[in-house]
């Protein structure tokens, strides 16, 4: 029988473009640090370690054996799991799995990437197929754009609605402490800047971050004692449905976050999601992303995204908010960024959550995207399932 | 823990270059192979968790290369980067947490990239990398070590590799089975004082698949079930300077916890056969010590007294271990098919009659920092 | 070793040299640029079980997790449905050297297949570009193909 399993403690870095003054391994163990200071649990009280990042763009090999002195693995258990972007909350749901499993009762599960250290586009590039994809492919940006151009043909909606997205992201960041771009914008800069892939301009996408995130998972039983009101694991999902970037249809809408929230919401018994989840945290890399994919996760109907955004239901204070961290266009250290929402959703839950806190969460909602059109879904709540 | 079990597995030969295969197709077949060996349907398996690496790959996400050739389309899916016996045991974590079947496979094409580029990635590119550590050399300063610390000859990890090469023909799936004698291996090309080219293991082609299912769905397969009893994991210091080489504590402290699960008092009676991860001869004694199987620096005198050989008390590396095929990643996961095809009593020329309990093990980064270790038997 | 950025007494240290790779191609991926080499067209391969054509060949149909053999010659010619202008710089994964910018990449449907086959499109003005739009492939000379997904220069725009 799977054990019942909670999210008890989490800590991230302060995000920033460069952190020249930590090395990797230096920069995981602040988040490490503030994870285990957030339940008052010391490192010896961990039993098993996940970690995850993309090794390119540090270009470390085994990052699970080079890290330990920084995530505290040191004479522990620790393994590494990888899946692209959606690498954090792959981690998450590996956090889920050691503890339901039996096998351990505290384990912590780290995410970070140190973006300065390569050059981002021509690690990601190196994604793609080398024999069929590499000599063109130049990175996400120019996939995400083909999404974007496919949605605004079918359903008319424009660069400013997309625009609008990255606004409520950007504005919600000034609640962040944590996050990497903490200024101000309006519709007219997200339009008026650079076009980087026709219709993806450089205020729509997100940046490039050095940071770290660690989350502390528990076993029921334990978990309430660590933590008074713990973040409860309701439903799990992972579909990474493609392999090649081109059976990705985007007509079809994101295939594989309409799959594997479906399967989160059974398990987690929701009906109607944008009345039973209270917030969320989407792993939306691109504005057009926060317009389409919540059509995919069942918030409102094929088309009606920019509708649902510009009557701000996902703004902080409707029906129901979305990144009230600022998300990933405020702050993306990839292999955290995933672990990120998820860490984002459990202080939501556990009434942790700041400056950023929405009101009274029963239910709350992370995901990851990643790889080839991939997604990962966690659905978390404040009663025990 | 609930009753679990290894149901199906399957895996390639191993050899230098599969020139033909890309790494689609090493686990579309492996995919296909482990459904055929255990009976099972594409549809009766609910996850799956695929072993790659982006440095052996060249390939930043390498999983994405073959997630639909795992059948993964639309399933839950996950990766584990690092040794096999590691994805695996996320593989049976999932089974105890709430799926029914998780298929494993994992694939490694040395021959594609650099192998010594791709070890030396392991090494801190701050301290380290520059100095042009990987693995031979690496485990060259740990061989030596173990040697000045307990007096152990070089002939004695000549044995080692006599014993397994030897081994090796019986195996069909071995990349290098070979006839030596100690002054082959002595008269052997120096790679890194102390080891020798036949003290290191080749770098091969390969992939392999395991299936692990509920004891509800172990009935559904054709195969015998063989049970998980035990399995543990442990990680130690990462610089080579801060770890007592000669003493694998990370090793032992994974052994003492799988062994606690699986009820185990006496390794050394308990066990019916050991296959471990011997990348390197120097290993497989050093290994053995840290299984508990007996006093620190006496891992040589179990060879030495025959125990460790296919007529022995506790039979090694029956299938001639890594030393006589080493695709990386799919190695430790090879250890566990080969344990599980003992003690199913299919091991064919390699079989130890009557086999009722085995042990498999794989390591992970430089010099056997990390180590998985895994108890199977034949009984719930 | 020059660094890029000045970080007063923090020190960075730089690689930049790219890793040595010798991918294998597969069968039919090996057919596929035979084909490209000696008759300059397109191979695709049919799902026996959907009907799904894939360009290029591969082994497997994933949704029907049916192993694939039919092989069918497809036109030099498809349509547009998607495509991006790059305009930012960035090196080669291969070489370390920055690629020429701008340029634009193009999720082509081949005629008679059912995926997508991705390559560049020869033309980087954003007017003159379309979803919908007809293109043609435009190969190197035989003398100068290399096995390799650029045998096939680019996609011409056909209007």
């Amino acid at each position: 029988m799977a054990r019942r399993v909670a999210i008890v403690g989490t800590g991230q870095t302060d995000h920033r473009s460069h952190r020249p003054d930590v090395n990797g391994r230096e920069m995981i163990y602040e988040a490490v640090k503030r994870a285990l200071d957030d339940c008052q649990l010391s490192i010896h009280d961990i039993d098993a370690i996940i970690i995850g990042n993309m090794d390119h763009f540090e270009s470390i090999n085994y990052v699970d054996t080079w890290s330990v002195e920084g995530s505290g693995a040191v004479m522990k258990p620790i393994m590494k799991v990888t899946t692209g972007g959606t690498t954090g909350a792959s981690v998450a749901i590996a956090a889920y799995y050691h503890v339901a499993s039996g096998f351990f009762d505290k384990v912590l599960a780290i995410g970070w990437e140190k973006n300065s250290e390569s050059d981002t586009t021509a690690a990601i590039i190196t994604c793609s197929d080398p024999v069929w994809d590499r000599a063109f492919y130049s990175g996400a940006i120019p996939s995400l754009a083909t999404e974007a151009s496919a949605y605004m043909k079918q359903y008319g909606a424009t660069q400013e609605d997309a625009a609008r997205v990255a606004v409520r992201d950007r504005t919600n960041a000034l609640s962040n402490p944590h996050a990497h771009l903490r200024k101000p914008i309006t519709i007219e800069d997200v339009m008026a800047s650079p076009m980087l892939a026709y219709p993806i301009k450089l205020l729509d996408v997100c940046p490039r971050t050095d940071g770290a995130a660690a989350v502390v998972f528990a076993a029921d039983g334990v978990a309430q004692k660590i933590a008074p009101k713990p973040a409860w694991i309701r439903a799990c999902a992972a579909r990474h449905t493609y392999s090649w970037f081109g059976d990705v249809d985007y007509n079809a809408g994101l295939l594989s976050l309409q799959r594997a929230s479906k399967e989160a919401y059974q398990r987690a018994g929701i009906r109607e999601p944008a009345d039973e989840i209270d917030v969320a945290e989407l792993y939306l890399p691109y504005s057009y992303a926060g317009l389409k994919w919540i059509e995919d996760l069942g918030f409102c109907g094929p088309g009606e995204g920019p509708g649902f955004i510009r009557d701000g239901h996902t703004d902080m204070g409707g029906k129901i908010p979305v990144n009230p961290s600022g998300g990933v266009i405020s702050t993306n250290c990839i292999g955290a960024t995933a672990l990120l929402r998820v860490a984002e959703a459990a202080m939501q839950v556990m009434g942790k959550a700041g400056q950023r806190q929405v009101p009274d969460v029963e239910v709350a909602l992370a995901t990851g995207f990643g790889g080839c059109f991939w997604s990962d879904v966690l659905i978390l709540g404040k009663a025990r399932p | 823990m609930d009753n679990i079990a290894i149901v199906g597995v399957a895996q390639t030969k191993y050899e230098r270059r599969k020139k033909d295969k890309t790494y689609y197709d090493l686990v579309f077949e492996m995919t296909k192979g482990v459904l055929e060996d255990s009976g099972l349907t594409l549809e009766d398996i609910d996850n799956v968790i695929t072993v790659s690496n982006d440095f052996l790959d060249g390939r930043t996400i390498s999983s994405m290369a073959v997630g639909e050739a795992a059948g993964a389309g639309d399933k839950n899916i996950s990766t584990v980067e690092g040794d096999g016996t590691f994805g695996a045991f996320y593989g049976a974590m999932r089974v105890l947490g709430g799926f029914n079947t998780t298929l494993v496979v994992a694939h490694s094409k040395g021959s594609e990239g650099d192998v010594k580029h791709i070890t030396n990635g392991m090494f801190d590119p701050i301290f380290q990398r520059l100095l042009g550590l990987e693995a031979i050399s690496a485990s060259a300063l740990q061989a030596n070590a173990y040697m000045d610390r307990y007096g152990v000859r070089e002939e004695s990890f000549a044995r080692v590799s006599v014993k397994n090469h030897a081994n090796a023909k019986n195996n069909p799936y071995a990349h290098l089975p070979m006839e030596l004698t100690i002054e082959d291996v002595m008269a052997s090309q120096k790679m890194a004082d102390p080891i020798k080219l036949l003290d290191c293991s080749p770098v091969s082609d390969g992939a392999a698949a395991i299936i692990i299912a509920n004891e509800a769905h172990a009935r559904k397969a054709k195969t015998k079930p063989v049970w998980i009893k035990g399995i543990a994991h442990c990680a130690e210091e990462y610089f080579l300077g801060d770890r007592d080489l000669t003493n694998p504590k990370s090793l032992r402290d994974a052994a003492k916890r799988a062994y606690a699960m699986a009820g185990i008092a006496d390794p050394l009676k308990s066990l019916d056969v050991v296959e471990l991860y011997d990348a390197f001869s120097y290993m497989e004694p050093l290994w053995l010590e840290g299984l508990g199987l007996c006093n620190p620096g006496d891992g040589p005198k179990l060879l030495d007294d025959g125990i460790t050989t296919m007529s022995g008390a506790l039979p090694v590396n029956p299938s001639g271990g890594v030393l006589s095929s080493h695709a990386l990643l799919v190695a430790g996961l090879a250890r566990i098919i080969e344990a599980v095809l003992q003690l199913r009593g299919e091991a064919e020329n390699r079989q130890v009659e009557g086999a009722k309990t085995g042990l498999a093990h794989g390591i992970n980064g430089p010099c056997g920092q990390s180590h998985c270790v895994w108890i199977l038997g034949t009984e719930k | 070793m020059a660094t890029e950025r000045d970080y007063g007494e923090l020190l960075t240290l730089t690689f930049s040299t790219p890793m040595p790779y010798e991918w294998s191609i597969g069968k039919y991926g090996s057919l596929f640029f035979h084909e490209i080499r000696e008759s300059q067209r397109f191979t695709g391969i049919r799902c026996p079980q959907c009907g799904k054509v894939y360009v290029p060949p591969r082994r497997l149909c994933a949704p029907c997790f049916k192993e694939l053999d039919e092989l069918i010659i497809l036109p030099n010619l498809g349509s547009i449905m998607a495509f991006s202008v790059v305009n930012y710089p960035f090196p080669d994964p291969a070489t370390g050297e920055q690629r020429p910018i701008p340029y634009t990449y193009g999720c082509i449907k081949i005629e008679g297949s059912d995926n997508i086959f991705n390559h560049v499109i020869d033309e980087t003005n954003v007017e003159k570009i379309a979803v919908g739009m007809k293109v043609a492939a435009v190969f190197k000379g035989k003398e100068e193909m290399q096995g390799n997904i650029q045998d096939i220069r680019h996609f011409r725009i056909l209007g």
